[in-house]
C-alpha cells in the first residue's frame, strides 16, 4: 500500500491558494489511514478468530473422545497391589499316582475394610473384635477411624465368618474371593507337597505360590493358565505313603528316635512310591521355621531329602560291587582281616573281632570295615570317584523338591587314600537317604542308572549300565545272605527275600569329633531279592532300643525291625505277591458215609 | 379523512425494540444457554439432595435456590441482551469498579467458610463470591484499552491492561484462588492474541511451550506418564478423581438410570465441581455429549459472529468473554476426565451456586449484547473499494 502523506505539499499549496482550510486536508487523510489501519487490524483478527475457534473446536473434542473412551470402558474397584498384570488365581491339583487328590483348591473369602464407607465404625471395629477374637478392638477402631483408606483384616475366613461379618450390615467391611490351597489328607506326604501361600493379592484374587516341596519346585507349571484342568500327577501312592508313615512313625517311637525317614523307590524306573520324615506337619497350616538354633530339628526340614548324613556300612555294597565288576575281587576271594589295620595316624577297626581273613561275600555279611577298606584299597581314589559319581552320589539329585537343590553330599576336600578307605565303609562321606536310595535302586536293578523322580512315569527308558547284570545278581546275593545270615536277621519277611545292608554311624559333633551314643542307623534295602522291584531306605535319628540288658542302637536291632514291618505293610499294597513254597498240607480225606 | 384534519401519525423511531432484538440477538446461542440451564437443574435434582440431606434440609432445598438464581440470573442476561454495546461498556466498567473494591476489602470482610479460602462475602440469607462478578467487568474494560490503544494517538492501552490484570491476579492469588487466576490470565492473553499481539511474541510463546513440553515430556517422569496415560489412565479408585472417572465407567453410553447413580453420595462436591461425573452416571455419555456440544455451540457461534464484526472494542470483548466461558467449562469437564489435575471451577449454568450463576448470566448476557447483528457498514466498504478501485 502506498502510504499517503497527510500533508501533501502540492494539495496544501493548491488549498492555500484557493482559501480552503488545509486542516480539513490533513484530517480527511487521517481518517482514510484510519480506516486502512481498521481494516488490516480487522483482516489480521478475523484470522486469530479462526484459529481461536478451531483451538476450541478441537479441545472439545478432545474432551468428549476422553469421556467416550473412559465410558467404554470398565470401572476399577479398588486394588491393594498397584496395576499390573492380571492375578490368575488357578492352580492344578495334585493326584497321587492313582488320581486320588493330594493338594486342590477351596474358595474362601478374604475380609478388608474401606474406611472411608463406614457408616458406625466404633460399632464395626466392635462386632469384627466380637468374631474374630483375635483381633483388639482398639486397633481396628484405630484403623477405622484413622487416614487409611484400605486394609486387610482376615486373609481367609470360614462361610460362617462370612456371614456373622455380613450381618454386622456395615457397608465398609468388603469380601474378595480367594482360593485357598487345601491338603484334604492333613500330615499325609506334608514334605513332598510343602505347602503354598498367598503372593500378589488383589481384592478380587490372590495369587496362590508354592512356598516348599514339589509346590515350589514346580511352582510355574502348576500356575501354568495353560494347563487347563490336568492335575499333576505324582508317582506317591497313597495308600503306601499312609502304610510307611504309620508304621515309621510307630518305629520312631519304639526306637526312640528323634527323628526318622523312609524312602521307598521303584527300582527300575526312579518313581518314588513314599517318601517320608517325621517329625512333619501339616501343610495347611505350616508352622513358621524355627528362627534359632538348627533348622535341622525343625518338623519343615525333609530328613529324607535335605539331611545329608553318614551312612555307615550301607556303603560296603559300592566298594565290592566295584572290585567285582572290575575283576579286582570275586565272590569267593580272601580278603585279610586282621585288624587293627594301621594306616599313617589312622586306625581302622571292626565292631567285632572277625577271623583273620574273610571271603569277599562274607565281609559284606559280617560288615567288616577292615575288610571294604582293603578292597578300596586295590581300587584307589580316583575310581572310586568316579564309580559313587556314576551312582549320583557326589551331586544333588534332580528330584522335584525345591529342598533336594540344596541337599549336595558332603565329599572329602583331598580325596586322599585314608579318604578312599573311611569312604567304603561309609565315613568321609555325606549324603541323603534318597541319594542312597538311588544309588542301591541303580546298582541292584540289574545295573542302570535310575534318577528319582516324584513324578509318574509312563515310560522310563534304563539309563547308562553302571555296572553289570552279573554284578548286580552277585550283589543282590551278598545283601540277601545280609537278612538270612548276617547283620539284619530281623529284616527277613516272609515271602518277600528281602535283601539289604545296615548301616549304622556315629553323628559327629557340630565342633568335631563323634558322639559316642549317638548314631544314625540306616537299612538299605531291596525287594524281592530275585526280581528286584522296590528299594527301601529307613532312617533313624538316635535310636535306642531298650528291651534288652544294655541299650542297643545298631540298625540290625533299630532301623531294620521298622523296614521289615514297612516292607510287610507296603508290599502287599504294591500288589506283590509273596512267594510262598507250595504248602501240600496233609492230604484231605474223603469221608462219606 | 381523518389523516387529512390531524395530520398522519408520527413515525416512531425506527423499529420496535422487541422485534428488532429479536431479529438481531444470536438465538441458537441463546436456545443454547437456557438448554445448559434446564440440564443444571435437572442435574441438580439428582446431585443436591444428598448435599441437603447432610445439611437437615428438605430434599430438594438447593433445587428451589437453583431456579431462584437461575431466575435472577436470566433476568439479567435478557436485560443485558437489550442494551446497546456503549451502555453495556458503561455498566461493565462501573461492576467492574464495585466488584474490584469487594475483591480488595475480602481479606478484611469476607469470610472462608471454614474451606481454607478466603473469597465469600456472608450475607445472612447467603453467599457473595466478587470474583465471578470482577470477570466480565475486567473483561470489557480490558478489551475497550486494547481496542482504544489500536486509534491513531490512542493511549497505551495494552500496557495499562496488563497491569490491571496482573494486580487483579494478584489480588486472587492471596485468597488464594489460583484457578480464577488462571483463567483471566488467559483472557486478557486471548484478548491480547486477537488484538493483534506481535508475532515474535507468539512465536516466542509457541517455541518455548514446545521446547518445554520436549523437556519436561523427557526429563520428568510425572509428565511422561500424564501423556502416556492419555488412554488408558489408572487412577486410585478412593480419591475424589478416582470417583468420578468410576461414574463415567459406570454410566457407560446411556447411563445407570435417573436417580440410580451412587456418585452423588460419596463426592462431597458432585453439586459443584464434578457435576459433569454425576451427569454421566445417570444419564451415560449421551447427555454429556449433549452438553459438550451445547457449550461448543454457544463459543463457536459467538466467535463466528465476532469475526464479522468491525468495532475492535466489540470483537476484543466478546472474544474474551466467549472464551472465558468455554475455558472455565472445558476445565472443569478436563478435570472430570483427568486431562487437567483437580481445580475447583464450576461449570457455567450447569453447576449449583449463586454467584456463578448470576455471573454466568451477566457475562452471556453482555456476549449476547455484543454479538447481536447491526450494520457493519458494507455498503460503505463497498464504495470504499470501488472508488479506491477506479
Amino acid at each position: 500500500m502506498t502510504r499517503t502523506p497527510l500533508r501533501p505539499l502540492a494539495r496544501i499549496l493548491a488549498a492555500r491558494q484557493s482559501g480552503e482550510n488545509p486542516d480539513a486536508i490533513e484530517r480527511e487523510n487521517l481518517a482514510a489511514r484510519h480506516e486502512a489501519d481498521r481494516d488490516s487490524q480487522r483482516q489480521r483478527a478475523e484470522g486469530r478468530l479462526l484459529v481461536l475457534g478451531i483451538v476450541f473446536l478441537c479441545a472439545f473434542f478432545m474432551v468428549g473422545l476422553k469421556m467416550s473412551f473412559l465410558a467404554a470402558s470398565d470401572p476399577a474397584e479398588p486394588r491393594a497391589a498397584a496395576s499390573g498384570a492380571q492375578i490368575v488365581a488357578a492352580r492344578a491339583d495334585i493326584t497321587d499316582r492313582n488320581g486320588r487328590i493330594l493338594a486342590t483348591n477351596l474358595t474362601t473369602h478374604s475380609l478388608y475394610a474401606q474406611p472411608q464407607q463406614m457408616i458406625d465404625p466404633e460399632r464395626a471395629a466392635r462386632e469384627v473384635a466380637r468374631i474374630f477374637p483375635d483381633l483388639d478392638q482398639e486397633k481396628l477402631l484405630r484403623h477405622f477411624t484413622g487416614s487409611r483408606k484400605f486394609l486387610w483384616i482376615k486373609r481367609r475366613i470360614s462361610p460362617e465368618q462370612q456371614q456373622a461379618v455380613f450381618d454386622i450390615g456395615e457397608p465398609g467391611l468388603l469380601f474378595g474371593p480367594r482360593e485357598m490351597r487345601l491338603y484334604p489328607n492333613g500330615k499325609l506326604a506334608a514334605h513332598v507337597l510343602g505347602g503354598a501361600g498367598f503372593g500378589r493379592e488383589g481384592v478380587s484374587s490372590a495369587e496362590v505360590i508354592g512356598v516348599a516341596g514339589i509346590e515350589r519346585a514346580l511352582d510355574e507349571e502348576l500356575r501354568d493358565p495353560g494347563r487347563g484342568d490336568v492335575p499333576l500327577t505324582l508317582s506317591i501312592d497313597l495308600t503306601v505313603q499312609a502304610a510307611v508313615e504309620r508304621v515309621l512313625e510307630g518305629g520312631m517311637k519304639l526306637m526312640n528316635a528323634k527323628g526318622a525317614a523312609a524312602i521307598l523307590m521303584d527300582a527300575k524306573t526312579g518313581e518314588i512310591v513314599s517318601l517320608a520324615s517325621l517329625p512333619d506337619f501339616d501343610p495347611n497350616d505350616r508352622p513358621t521355621p524355627l528362627t534359632t538354633g538348627d533348622q535341622a530339628e525343625s518338623p519343615l526340614f525333609n530328613r529324607a531329602v535335605q539331611g545329608v548324613y553318614e551312612l555307615g556300612s550301607t556303603f560296603k555294597i559300592f566298594a565290592t560291587a566295584q572290585g567285582v565288576e572290575e575283576r579286582l575281587v570275586s565272590r569267593t576271594t580272601w580278603i585279610d582281616t586282621t585288624g587293627p589295620l594301621k594306616w599313617g595316624r589312622h586306625t581302622i577297626r571292626d565292631l567285632r573281632d572277625h577271623s583273620p581273613a574273610l571271603t569277599v561275600e562274607d565281609v559284606i555279611v559280617k560288615s567288616s570295615n577292615i575288610g571294604t577298606a582293603r578292597v578300596a584299597m586295590m581300587i584307589g581314589p580316583e575310581r572310586q570317584q568316579s564309580f559313587l559319581g556314576k551312582l549320583g552320589l557326589s551331586s544333588p539329585l534332580p528330584v522335584e523338591l525345591i529342598e533336594a537343590r540344596g541337599a549336595r553330599p558332603l565329599l572329602p576336600k583331598k580325596w586322599s587314600e585314608i579318604h578312599t578307605m573311611t569312604v567304603s565303609y561309609g565315613h568321609g562321606l555325606s549324603a541323603s537317604p534318597l541319594h542312597l536310595a538311588t544309588a542301591y535302586a541303580s546298582l541292584l536293578n540289574g545295573g542302570t542308572r535310575v534318577t528319582p523322580t516324584l513324578l509318574k512315569q509312563d515310560q522310563v527308558e534304563p539309563g547308562p549300565r553302571v555296572v553289570s547284570e552279573n554284578t548286580s545278581e552277585q550283589m543282590r546275593s551278598f545283601l540277601r545272605q545280609v537278612v538270612q545270615r548276617g547283620t539284619a536277621t530281623l529284616g527277613e519277611v516272609p515271602g518277600y527275600h528281602v535283601a539289604g545292608k545296615t548301616g549304622t554311624a556315629d553323628k559327629p559333633k557340630p565342633q568335631g569329633g563323634y558322639y559316642d551314643e549317638k548314631v544314625i542307623a540306616t537299612f538299605a534295602s531291596v525287594f524281592p531279592a530275585d526280581d528286584p522291584k522296590y528299594v527301601l531306605v529307613v532312617t533313624l535319628d538316635e535310636p535306642v532300643e531298650t528291651s534288652g540288658r544294655k541299650p542297643r542302637r545298631t540298625a540290625g536291632w533299630t532301623a531294620v525291625p521298622v523296614a521289615a514291618e514297612i516292607i510287610r505293610r507296603a508290599a502287599p499294597l504294591l500288589g506283590l505277591a509273596p512267594d510262598i513254597e507250595p504248602d501240600h498240607g496233609p492230604g484231605v480225606t474223603l469221608a462219606s458215609n | 379523512m381523518t389523516e387529512m384534519v390531524y395530520g398522519s401519525v408520527p413515525r416512531g423511531g425506527g423499529e420496535p425494540i422487541l422485534p428488532r432484538w429479536w431479529r438481531t440477538v444470536d438465538k441458537w446461542s441463546m436456545s443454547c444457554v437456557l438448554a445448559l440451564f434446564g440440564v443444571g437443574l435437572l442435574l441438580g435434582l439428582a446431585a443436591s439432595p444428598p448435599l441437603a440431606e447432610r445439611h437437615g434440609l428438605p430434599a430438594f432445598f438447593y433445587v428451589q435456590r437453583q431456579v431462584f438464581f437461575g431466575g435472577i440470573a436470566l433476568v439479567v442476561m435478557f436485560a443485558l441482551t437489550l442494551m446497546s454495546p456503549k451502555s453495556v461498556r458503561r455498566l461493565a466498567v462501573l461492576g467492574f469498579a464495585v466488584s474490584f473494591a469487594g475483591i480488595a476489602l475480602l481479606p478484611f470482610l469476607g469470610t472462608d467458610f471454614g474451606k481454607g479460602a478466603v473469597r465469600w462475602y456472608s450475607l445472612g440469607f447467603g453467599s457473595v463470591q466478587p470474583s465471578e462478578f470482577l470477570k466480565p467487568g475486567l473483561i470489557v474494560l480490558v478489551g475497550w484499552m486494547i481496542a482504544a490503544s489500536n486509534e491513531v494517538a490512542g493511549p497505551p492501552g495494552k500496557t495499562y491492561s496488563f497491569a490491571l490484570t496482573m494486580i487483579v491476579v494478584g489480588l486472587l492469588a492471596v485468597q488464594p484462588d489460583f484457578g480464577q487466576a488462571a483463567l483471566i490470565l488467559f483472557a486478557w492473553g486471548v484478548m491480547y492474541f486477537v488484538g493483534g499481539a506481535p508475532f515474535f511474541i507468539l512465536a516466542g510463546v509457541a517455541g518455548l511451550v514446545t521446547m518445554g513440553g520436549a523437556f519436561a515430556y523427557q526429563h520428568s517422569e510425572h509428565f511422561a506418564r500424564r501423556i502416556d496415560g492419555f488412554l488408558s489412565a489408572e487412577v486410585d479408585p478412593t480419591t475424589q478423581l478416582g470417583y468420578a472417572a468410576n461414574a463415567i465407567r459406570e454410566g457407560g453410553f446411556f447411563g445407570v438410570g435417573v436417580g440410580e447413580g451412587t456418585v452423588k453420595w460419596s463426592l462431597p462436591d458432585a453439586h459443584t465441581d464434578f457435576i459433569i461425573a454425576v451427569a454421566a452416571e445417570e444419564y451415560g455419555l449421551i447427555l454429556v455429549l449433549v452438553i459438550i456440544f451445547l457449550y461448543a455451540t454457544i463459543i463457536l457461534r459467538s466467535l463466528f459472529r465476532l469475526m464479522r464484526e468491525r468495532d475492535p472494542f466489540i470483537r476484543l470483548a466478546g472474544t474474551g468473554l466467549a472464551c472465558t466461558l468455554a475455558m472455565q467449562a472445558m476445565i472443569n469437564l478436563s478435570v472430570a476426565v483427568r486431562l487437567l489435575p483437580a481445580k475447583g471451577m464450576t461449570l457455567p449454568f450447569v453447576s449449583y451456586g449463586g454467584s456463578s450463576l448470576v455471573a454466568a448470566g451477566i457475562m452471556m448476557g453482555i456476549l449476547l449484547a455484543l454479538t447481536r447483528v447491526r450494520p457493519q457498514g458494507e455498503i460503505g466498504d463497498y464504495l470504499v473499494r470501488n472508488r479506491r478501485g477506479s
